[in-house]
Parts: structure tokens; C-alpha cells; sequence
């Protein structure tokens, strides 16, 4: 298409009078949020939407890095360190045009702590969050609590009066399958405001042209248009053919295609997530195996051998296309408590790996089912077929089951599947929350994604320890302490750490955040 | 519901000496006489031949994942790999698996699938089928409601059921064959309908004809009546019927493989050979997609082919 | 007649109530609806609330009865996925396919009468054989495949059709329409050729077939010797016999190529009741499902009831086959 000269320059003159143009964004991935009550779902494309129209006190920006939201500063009380102190930012108001003030913090952290709420796990240590003065809030926790900041920056602030009014001050029952005024509406202090959404199929986002962050942030994006584009290949098209301008989730085939395209571009970074194998080692005997009376994989020369046999170079090389980075240990380099020597620590030697499974009497092999997701993580059923393959190298005979997630997770879940692929993102940046959920004996409050029956009551005190220990030093030794453990036992088998690849018309620019959130105020438009 | 008179059905259908008569003269002379039906045919018989005998002719064996290198990946056809060295007639696929024995080992399982579906079918299908037309009354009524539930769910609906169902019932050593039994009994149980229709409507015909009404006074049982007179009489359309679901039943397992409840990708078929490869078609690794594709595409075509021919030559009244 | 559409319409509720129970009960099977509602971060008890508040603790006959009670007055519960309640979010998406079939089914039907037509006519001939021969390609190919290729050629390649989505609909009170815009119609050109196809073929061989029978008719032969042309042969008498079995057909086909929506939807992003059906499979969305699955009932049962009442209402004698010609 051309456009005559003349009406291009003048139309080039208007904009750089005004100063700002009028720009769309048409961005499109995989899956939609799934509700727009902002504390009903703990959920990566949940919470990447809400962060356009709501704002935490703290967000992180795309290299990871703590940014002043809505407060300008936070820090621990003076003389008492079970407090944090926030300053709020002033004259912040929301789309409605009310202010925002420390008793919406308030009513927005007793929100997010209540029974409905998704968020609540990540709020268990405050006790009180109280209001000093309009524009000052302490958070009292049961102990001192060194990463409270982290825990905050998905955690949205809502107006207590617009929220009551609607009726909405309850979270959303998503459990009771309820609708609220909140779950369809919104009223953030965010850069942008919801124009129209339909779930699943498209949303429009305006800008908030009552920002408190114009100067601050580019927001050169005027409109957001948001369509989920579930069929990968319908996706790339997209792209290719210049009907969307940005893509979350570029399948890592078609990276050489989008980056060779004219006019497009790829971005590449690592995310914040690990890839790895579980084993079930806790039980006398499995079920999904076929050696009757014993189980093989509580030998832990076995789980070593199988680490073993995996060749994740050429996982990486082939499968990913280069797009991971292999792993020796099931933390991503992003978290506290990451090594770089454990990290390396996994090799592939098929000869030890026999050797091993011929001490633990197993030089025959055996056969098992591997349960695997083939919806949730970058070619996570070719990932399964490969390792298929190198298995067998050692006499371990896998028959490949893969599934949906949804049918997938509850076999973890419900310690339904002895072998099982998982990938796991840390959103607080530690190693007590993959300890928490992987590491501690399954109960009622830890160790819910444990599917490997693993039970250490050392290491379990040790874990719990964790989140009351004020000395940094003596709790980053112990969380060393607790992966020596985990790596010596092989717990799991780790495969690699995700790469995110965002595809985008080269007027887009921007860097890639390893949660996978892209803010789209951070965007730049050419 | 009736088995014994089922395997007789089956016995008795090859063995009238008039069809065989029929089969030497005009049948064979409409054949000889249609280019089209003889290179079908041909191809049919080539793919089938490739297919029953892959063991033999395919050079390596994609489903013993032993004997796999994943270094092999994506090799395009007669080239070297990179790595490895190795080189394949028509490359390999994400796995480092050779494509040319892929495909004839999936052949197999697509062809496989595709017998015993239609085979399911005519079973179910020409059984109740004469039953609701010979007897009548509430049996019909009962069959014929039936088959109208069962056109409510398509295929791809019914195979994603059944998949639910068996999942949750195999034992976990069964589970990597359970697929393809899924896949039959899903394809077979949505394809008696037309079957049963046909054989139904030329049943209330026959049985009104004096000729039956002859056998009916002189005593004969209704099953002998059915199998030996009624029978004989859907056997044309029957036969045109089984050669068009042959082809669906391939196209609807690759239509299955596609949203995810079909062959397993480790002992993968046709249908899931081409899932697999249309994840690769914007990449530049055509040869995953278009191999297995154009493979599905000649048998499938010349099944359709053959019994689009088939159509006309029992038809007397269209030569 | 009416003692006959009573029993007719009597057990046409039968099957509804059958295909309900079935597919309730399959969908039972298909996964835990819990794991995906609550995040990964939930306890047991959050589980054992879920468990009751969704009544999934009740025993399956109950949920059933339950489930059929308030489906009868179109309540189909809410979404497990959305939240909201299902009729709302079936009401929503409804428009998107049926234009989808609308024009799939448009384009099906005139192009195989056409072309049937053609090919009945002109039978020994050799642009014929290849008509025959051609469209045979199109139901030798999975629908996605075609799909997908189209999207290549006609997006990636040359960029003349949109790949994915219905472009701008106008609203025109709860009913939203493609096909008041350019871009609305534009979207929908590759989704009805994937769509169409199958059903095009079909028809295109039941019109030749039909045709050809009616051509060997003695009247049209008496017509011939009379010295009527051959033109007029062709469309007043022959062909006019020939449509009252096609439109039977594709008026059955019209439930299934809505069925067969789920996959040119999924291909293709369409915003229908198909995608919407497979979003829920794999959300384990049952109230979803079952609805889906209930909606579909009654439009093929329904279609059905109306075809079987045509024919006794056309010839009392004739109340039995009519699907002998097509596919399925």
C-alpha cells in the first residue's frame, strides 16, 4: 500500500505536533487470562493482562529488576523488624477518577488474603497491614521477613470504594463457579483502560490518558488489541502475513523463518523456568512398571543412571533448536540458592549408566509409562519422545503417554504417575518456594507438587526453617545444605531451563521479561 | 446381541457360485475397461503390499526406540546429517527417525485402523440392519433410534469420548496399544449408520417380494431367510459403502490424530506422521509434512477412486 | 398422522435423554475440572470445597438428574473456565458458526449442484472425469491439512485472505455479523472453503448420481423422442427431480458439517461453539461440554424429526430410507 507522499508528511507533521501517535499494538499467544478479578488466579496469562490495567506497589521490570509502582519506597521499620514501611506514590488516581490511598492497599491485601483468594499463599506471613496515613502503609509480619517485596509484585491494588459499591469486596469464588462485578470489570490505576473483551476470543485496551507514569515509562502504545491464537502454525501465520505485530510464544522451528521475514524480528531470553523429570521412589512398588514387588526407581543408582542416559545436548541441539539451556539442578539461575556448579553437575555417560543399573540389579532394564503434558512447555511431548530414545539406550523401556494439562496435572496431583514431566517457574526469585512445593514430604501445607514420595524429616525441618531465618547468610547456607541433598539423592532428573522467544514487527521494540509478562507500557514503537 | 449367525453371514457371502460368475464376466469387463479403476487398484495393492510387508522392505525399525539417534534429526532427504554423518532416502523427522520407514510402518497402523473400522462397522451395521428390517416392529424402532444417537455424535466426538473412558479403565501396561483399539472401535461405532440404513431399506423390499414370502410358507427360519435370500441382494451396495468408509476411516484417524486422541507419536501413523509434520511446514523441513501427506493423499484418492468405480459398475442401470 | 408424530416426537426426547446421559456420563472420564480451577498453589481443603460447591461429590445420578432439570430451562450452569453461565457464553459464540455453515453450506450446495450437473451431463466427458477425479482430492486430505495450507498460500505466501479470526463484526443486538464488513467477509472465505469442501464434494456426486438415474427415466426418454431439447431435458425435468433428495441430504448435513466446525474453528482461531468445545475439553469444562454436546443433540434430532415428518407428510408408504445415497 502507498500512500501519497504529500498526505504521508502531512500526516507525519500532525503527530509530531501533538507529540504522541496514535498507535496499535496486535499482539496474540497461546492462551487468554482467566478472569479479571485480579486476586481470583495465580496464573501467568492472568496475571500478564491485569498488569496492563491494574499496578502492584512493586512490579518488576523486564530484566527482572524491582521498580517503585505504587509505592515510591518501601523498607523494613526502624528499631522493629517484623515491619515494612511503604510511601505510596500521590496524586495516583484510577480509571474511574477516584484516588488512590493507603486504605486501598489496606482493603486490596486483606482482598487478596482472604478465603477465595489465589494470592493468599503468598501473603501468609503478614499479620496486619495498617494505614499510617493516607499515603503510608506498614505490613506487619509474624517474623521478620526479608523478601517481603518479593512476594508483592503480582499483587494488584483495587479501590475500596469502587469495589464495594459494586459488590465485588469478596474475591471471586472461581471454586463456586461465580461471576462478580470484578471478574468482568475493571478499574486499576494502570496505563491502560478495558475497552470491550470477550474471553478467549479478543480484548481492547485503551490508554489511560490520566496515567500517573507518563513521563515515566514510553507508553507509546495508545490501543491494545489481544487475540489468543491457539494453533501454533495459525499463529506464525499471523505474524508472517503482518495481521498481529507481536507473538509471546514463537515455536522454536519457526524462529529462523520470523527472524529471516522482513520487517520482523525475534527476541531471546531466558526464562525463568526448569524443565525436569520426577520419579516416584517413595512406594514399595509401582504400579506403572513392570518388575513385581520392588521399585526400581527407590534405587537411587537407578534415578542416577536414568539422569545419565538423558543426552540434553542433543535435546538442546535438535529438540530446542538451541533455544534452552541444559540443567544439572531444577532451580533457574534467577533464584537465591542457584549454583552454577550444581547447575553443570549432569552429564550423559550411556556406559556408567549401564554399569549403574547393572549394581542395582537391573542390567536387564526395566519398563514404565512416562506421563507428559503436551500443551504446557516448549515441545514438551518431543522432549518425552526423545528421552524415549535415550532411555532405551540402558535397557529402560518407556512407554510414552501424553496428555493435556489438565489431565496431566492431576496424576502429579494425586500420585497417580510414578515417572512424570514437570517444568517449574519461581516468581519469588527464591529457592524456598521450589523447596515448598517439590522438595517438602507431601502434606497439608507443603509439598503439594511432591509427586515423587520423597520424605526426609531433616530436610523438611530444615526447609520450614527457612522462612522465619532473619540472617541472610545462615539461610542462604541452609538452603545450600537442602539442594546438596536433593542433588545427591537425584529427587529429579533435570532436563533444561526455558527460552522465551517473543516474535515482533520491527516498530516494536522491546526487551523480553524472563516472566514471561511483557508490560506493554515498557514498548517502544518505531 | 446375535453372534453365531454373524460368522455364518460372513462365510456365506463369498460363496454363491452366481457371484462368482459375475465377478469373471461383466464385473472384470467394466475392470479391464477403466484405466482409472486399474491404476487405483495398482496403487492400492503397491501401498498395501509396502505396508503388510514393511518389516522386510523398510531399512530401519521406527518403533523399536533403541535404534534411534536423536543427532539424526531433521536430516533432509539424501543428504548427510550434520552431525552424524548418516544419510536417508527421504530424511528424517524431529525424532532422527528415517521418514520412508516411518511412513511404512504407519501405513500400517492407518491401514490396520481402517480395516477392522469398516470391518466394525459392516458387522454391526448389515446385522442390525436386517434385523430392524425383517422383523420390524418395536426391534426396528429400537435399532433405528439407535443409529439416530449415533449420528449425533460425530466421529471425532465419540473417538474423544471413548478415549476418556478407556483411559481411565485400561491397566497402564495396555495403554500404548489402547490407542489404536480406541481408534477402531470410535471410527467403527459412528460408521454403522450407513450400513445399517441400506441394508434396512433393501430388506423391507425383499422381504415383500414373493419369492421370500414362498420361503416363509414352506417353513424357513427367518435367519436362514435373512442370509440366504435378503443377504445376497445388499451385497453391491454393501461392498461400494465399505470401500467409501475405508477412505473416511483413514482420513477421520488422521482428523483424530490431529486434535490429539489418535495414534501414539512413538508408534505413530499416518495421520499422526502428518500432525506432526505440519508443525514443520513454515520451517523449511518439508519432507516431515509432505511425504507422509502425499502418501495419505495416493491411498486415500485411489480407495475413493476405486469406489467411485465400484459405484457405477454394480449399478447396472447408470452403464 | 398426529398418533404418528406423537410417537415420533416421543422418541426423539428419548434420544435426547440417552445422548445426554452418555455424554454426561463419558464426560466424567475426560479429567479432574479441580486441578484446573485452582492454581498450584491450593490445599486440601480448597480441593474439598471445590468438590462440593460443583457437586461433584454427589452421587452421578444425582448430578445427572440435576444437570437434566436445569438444562430443560436452558440453564446450563456456569463455565468452570469463564465463570460465567454457559447459555450466555453459547448465545455469544452461536453466531460465529452457524454464519461459518451458513455460507459453507451455501458454497457446498451451489457449487455441487453445479458441478454435479456438469458431471452428470457430460459424463463420458474428459473435463468431467477430471472434475470427478479433482474433487476426490479434497476428502482425500484431513480437513486440517487443507486448512493449513490454504492459510500458507493464501496468507503466509501471497497475503490476500486473513488466517486467523472473524476480522470486524458489527453487533446488531446480541447477534454479531461478519458480514456487514469488508474484513468480516474477507476472514470468512478460508474457514467456508475448508469447511465446504467435504460437503461439496458429497453433494456434487449425490446430484450426478441422481441425475443420471433420472436421465435413463422413460419419461425423460419420451421427452427426448418427442424432440424436447436437450437443454431443457436437462433442467426442467430431470433436475427438478433430482433436488428433492439433495436438499433432504444437505439439510441432514447441516448438523454435521456444524460438528464438523470444530476443526476449520480450531485452525482457523474462529470464535464458534467448536472452538469453544475444545477450549473445554481441554480446561475440563464440563457444564460446557455438556451443553455443546446437548445443543448439537437437539439440532440433529430435531433436523432429523422434521425430515422423517416431510416424507410421511410427502408419502405415508415411504416413512423409511432416505440416507442410502450420502455419507455421514
Amino acid at each position: 500500500m502507498k500512500t501519497k507522499t504529500v498526505l504521508a508528511a502531512v500526516l507525519l507533521a500532525t503527530t509530531a505536533m501533538t507529540g504522541a501517535s496514535a498507535e496499535t499494538l496486535r499482539w496474540a499467544r497461546a492462551g487468554d487470562s482467566l478472569t479479571l478479578d485480579p486476586h481470583a488466579q495465580n496464573e501467568g496469562p492472568t496475571h500478564t493482562l491485569a498488569h496492563q490495567i491494574y499496578e502492584p506497589l512493586i512490579i518488576r521490570d523486564h530484566s527482572g529488576a524491582f521498580q517503585a509502582a505504587l509505592a515510591t519506597d518501601w523498607a523494613p521499620k526502624e528499631g522493629d523488624p517484623n515491619v515494612w514501611v511503604f510511601n505510596l506514590r500521590q496524586g495516583v488516581t484510577y480509571h474511574d477518577g477516584s484516588d488512590f490511598n493507603s486504605e486501598d492497599v489496606v482493603f486490596s491485601i486483606t482482598r487478596a488474603k482472604s478465603e477465595n483468594s489465589a494470592m493468599k499463599e503468598l501473603l501468609t506471613s503478614i499479620t496486619e497491614v495498617r494505614a499510617v496515613d493516607d499515603h503510608t502503609v506498614e505490613f506487619v509480619t509474624d517474623g521478620p521477613n526479608p523478601i517481603l517485596p518479593a512476594n508483592l509484585t503480582n499483587l494488584f491494588m483495587m479501590d475500596k470504594t469502587w469495589t464495594e459499591a459494586n459488590n465485588a469486596s469478596a474475591v471471586q469464588d472461581i471454586a463456586g463457579g461465580e461471576t462478580t462485578f470484578a471478574s468482568t470489570n475493571t478499574n486499576g490505576t494502570g496505563a491502560f483502560t478495558m475497552v470491550s473483551r470477550e474471553p478467549d476470543v479478543k480484548t481492547v485496551l485503551t490508554a489511560n490518558e490520566a496515567y500517573w507514569g507518563k513521563d515515566e515509562f514510553p507508553l507509546d502504545v495508545t490501543e491494545i488489541v489481544y487475540t489468543p491464537i491457539q494453533n501454533a502454525a495459525t499463529r506464525v501465520a499471523a505474524l508472517l502475513s503482518g495481521e498481529v505485530d507481536f507473538i509471546q510464544d514463537v515455536p522454536v522451528q519457526d524462529l529462523g523463518r520470523v527472524g529471516d521475514t522482513a520487517g520482523l524480528v525475534v527476541k531471546t531470553a531466558p526464562q525463568n523456568r526448569v524443565i525436569f523429570f520426577g520419579m516416584n521412589m517413595g512406594d514399595e512398588d509401582i504400579g506403572n512398571d513392570n518388575v513385581e514387588g520392588k521399585n526400581p526407581l527407590a534405587d537411587v543408582r537407578v534415578r542416577q543412571a536414568m539422569s545419565k542416559a538423558i543426552n540434553r545436548d542433543a535435546i538442546k541441539k535438535v529438540v530446542m533448536r538451541e533455544q534452552s539451556q541444559p540443567a544439572g539442578m531444577i532451580a533457574p539461575p534467577f533464584v537465591n540458592g542457584w549454583n552454577e556448579a550444581m547447575d553443570a553437575s549432569s552429564s550423559t555417560d550411556v556406559e556408567a549408566a549401564k554399569a549403574l543399573m547393572a549394581d542395582a540389579g537391573y542390567a536387564d532394564g526395566f519398563s514404565i509409562q512416562l506421563d507428559c503434558p503436551n500443551d504446557r512447555y516448549v515441545n514438551d511431548e518431543a522432549i518425552c519422545q526423545a528421552a524415549v530414545g535415550m532411555l532405551a539406550q540402558i535397557g529402560v523401556t518407556v512407554n510414552l503417554d501424553a496428555k493435556p494439562k489438565a489431565q496431566h496435572f492431576p496424576l502429579i496431583q494425586n500420585d497417580e504417575t510414578d515417572f512424570y514431566m514437570l517444568g517449574w517457574g519461581v516468581p519469588t526469585y527464591d529457592s524456598e518456594y521450589i523447596f515448598n512445593f517439590l522438595v517438602h514430604t507431601r502434606g497439608e501445607e507443603r509439598g503439594s507438587w511432591n509427586g515423587t514420595g520423597y520424605s526426609n524429616t531433616d530436610l523438611d525441618a530444615k526447609i520450614v526453617s527457612l522462612s522465619s531465618e532473619t540472617d541472610l547468610e545462615a539461610r542462604n547456607a541452609t538452603i545450600n545444605e537442602i539442594w546438596q541433598v536433593v542433588q545427591d539423592e537425584q529427587l529429579y532428573i533435570p532436563i533444561h531451563h526455558q527460552v522465551l522467544n517473543w516474535g515482533m514487527t520491527e516498530k516494536v521494540v522491546t526487551e523480553v521479561s524472563p516472566e514471561d509478562d511483557p508490560k506493554i507500557k515498557f514498548f517502544e514503537m518505531n | 446381541m446375535t453372534d453365531a449367525p454373524i460368522s455364518e453371514t460372513t462365510k456365506t457371502s463369498t460363496r454363491p457360485s452366481g457371484f462368482q460368475r459375475f465377478w469373471q464376466s461383466d464385473f472384470m469387463w467394466s475392470f479391464r475397461h477403466a484405466p482409472v479403476a486399474i491404476v487405483s487398484f495398482a496403487v492400492v495393492l503397491v501401498l498395501v503390499l509396502a505396508a503388510v510387508l514393511a518389516p522386510l522392505i523398510a531399512p530401519f525399525d521406527p518403533f523399536n526406540p533403541a535404534s534411534l539417534n536423536l543427532m539424526n534429526g531433521f536430516t533432509p532427504p539424501g543428504e548427510a546429517n550434520a552431525f552424524t554423518g548418516d544419510s536417508f532416502v527421504l530424511g528424517t523427522d524431529d525424532q532422527g527417525r528415517d521418514v520412508f520407514s516411518t511412513i511404512l510402518y504407519g501405513m500400517r497402523i492407518s491401514l490396520f485402523v481402517g480395516f477392522a473400522a469398516v470391518f466394525l462397522a459392516m458387522l454391526l451395521g448389515v446385522t442390525l440392519g436386517l434385523l430392524a428390517g425383517y422383523l420390524g416392529g418395536w426391534t426396528e424402532t429400537i435399532i433405528m433410534r439407535i443409529a439416530d444417537v449415533q449420528l449425533t455424535f460425530p466421529a471425532i466426538l465419540v473417538a474423544m469420548l471413548i478415549f476418556g473412558i478407556a483411559k481411565g479403565i485400561t491397566p497402564p501396561e495396555y495403554r500404548d496399544q489402547m490407542a489404536i483399539w480406541v481408534l477402531i472401535l470410535a471410527i467403527g461405532l459412528s460408521d454403522w449408520v450407513q450400513f445399517a440404513r441400506v441394508v434396512r431399506g433393501t430388506t423391507l423390499v425383499e422381504k415383500n417380494k414373493e419369492y421370500v414370502q414362498a420361503a416363509r410358507l414352506i417353513g424357513r427360519s427367518p435367519f436362514a431367510i435373512m442370509l440366504r435370500h435378503i443377504l445376497p441382494n445388499v451385497l453391491n451396495p454393501v461392498l461400494v459403502i465399505a470401500t467409501i468408509s475405508l477412505a473416511l476411516a483413514i482420513i477421520a484417524e488422521a482428523t483424530l490424530s490431529f486434535l490429539g486422541v489418535g495414534a501414539p507419536p512413538t508408534k505413530p501413523s499416518l495421520g499422526t506422521l502428518i500432525r506432526i509434520g505440519q508443525e514443520f511446514m513454515f520451517s523449511g523441513e518439508w519432507w516431515i509434512l509432505f511425504f507422509p501427506a502425499i502418501t495419505l493423499l495416493a491411498l486415500a484418492l485411489s480407495i475413493n477412486l476405486l469406489g467411485d468405480w465400484l459405484r457405477d459398475a454394480l449399478n447396472p442401470r447408470l452403464r | 398422522m398426529l398418533a404418528y408424530i406423537i410417537r415420533r416426537v416421543a422418541q426423539s426426547v428419548l434420544v435426547l435423554l440417552v445422548v445426554g446421559l452418555v455424554a454426561f456420563a463419558m464426560f466424567r472420564f475426560v479429567g479432574d475440572p479441580i486441578d484446573n480451577m485452582l492454581g498450584q498453589e491450593r490445599t486440601m481443603e480448597d480441593i474439598e470445597r471445590l468438590r462440593e460447591n460443583l457437586g461433584l461429590d454427589q452421587p452421578f445420578i444425582v448430578q445427572y438428574y440435576k444437570f437434566l432439570g436445569n438444562a430443560v430451562q436452558g440453564n446450563f450452569g456456569l463455565s468452570y473456565r469463564q465463570g460465567r453461565p454457559v447459555a450466555d457464553i453459547l448465545m455469544e459464540r452461536l453466531p460465529a458458526t452457524l454464519e461459518l455453515a451458513f455460507v459453507s453450506g451455501l458454497l457446498a450446495l451451489l457449487g455441487g449442484i453445479a458441478l454435479g450437473i456438469f458431471t452428470a451431463i457430460r459424463r463420458r466427458g474428459v473435463s468431467a472425469n477430471m472434475i470427478m477425479t479433482v474433487s476426490l482430492i479434497g476428502v482425500s486430505l484431513p480437513t486440517f491439512l487443507i486448512g493449513i495450507l490454504l492459510i500458507y498460500v493464501f496468507s503466509v505466501e501471497l497475503g490476500w485472505l486473513p488466517s486467523f479470526g472473524r476480522g470486524q463484526v458489527v453487533d446488531l443486538g446480541g447477534w454479531t455479523t461478519g458480514f456487514l464488513t469488508k474484513s468480516g467477509i474477507q476472514a470468512l472465505v478460508l474457514p467456508a472453503i475448508t469447511l465446504g469442501l467435504y460437503q461439496m464434494t458429497l453433494i456434487m456426486r449425490l446430484v450426478r448420481t441422481e441425475m443420471l438415474e433420472v436421465l435413463r427415466m422413460d419419461y425423460i426418454r419420451f421427452a427426448r423422442a418427442r424432440g424436447i431439447k436437450e437443454r431443457a431435458i436437462n433442467f426442467r425435468h430431470a433436475l427438478k427431480n433430482t433436488l428433492v433428495p439433495v436438499i433432504t441430504i444437505t439439510g441432514l448435513q447441516l448438523g454435521s458439517i456444524i460438528a464438523f466446525a470444530i476443526i476449520t474453528e480450531t485452525v482457523f482461531q474462529w470464535p464458534g461453539v467448536g472452538l469453544l468445545f475444545i477450549n473445554a475439553v481441554q480446561f475440563v469444562d464440563i457444564p460446557v461440554m455438556a451443553a455443546y454436546l446437548m445443543m448439537i443433540s437437539v439440532m440433529f434430532v430435531g433436523i432429523n424429526l422434521i425430515v422423517d415428518m416431510l416424507y410421511f407428510a410427502i408419502d405415508p408408504r415411504l416413512r423409511v430410507d432416505r440416507g442410502s445415497g450420502g455419507g455421514h
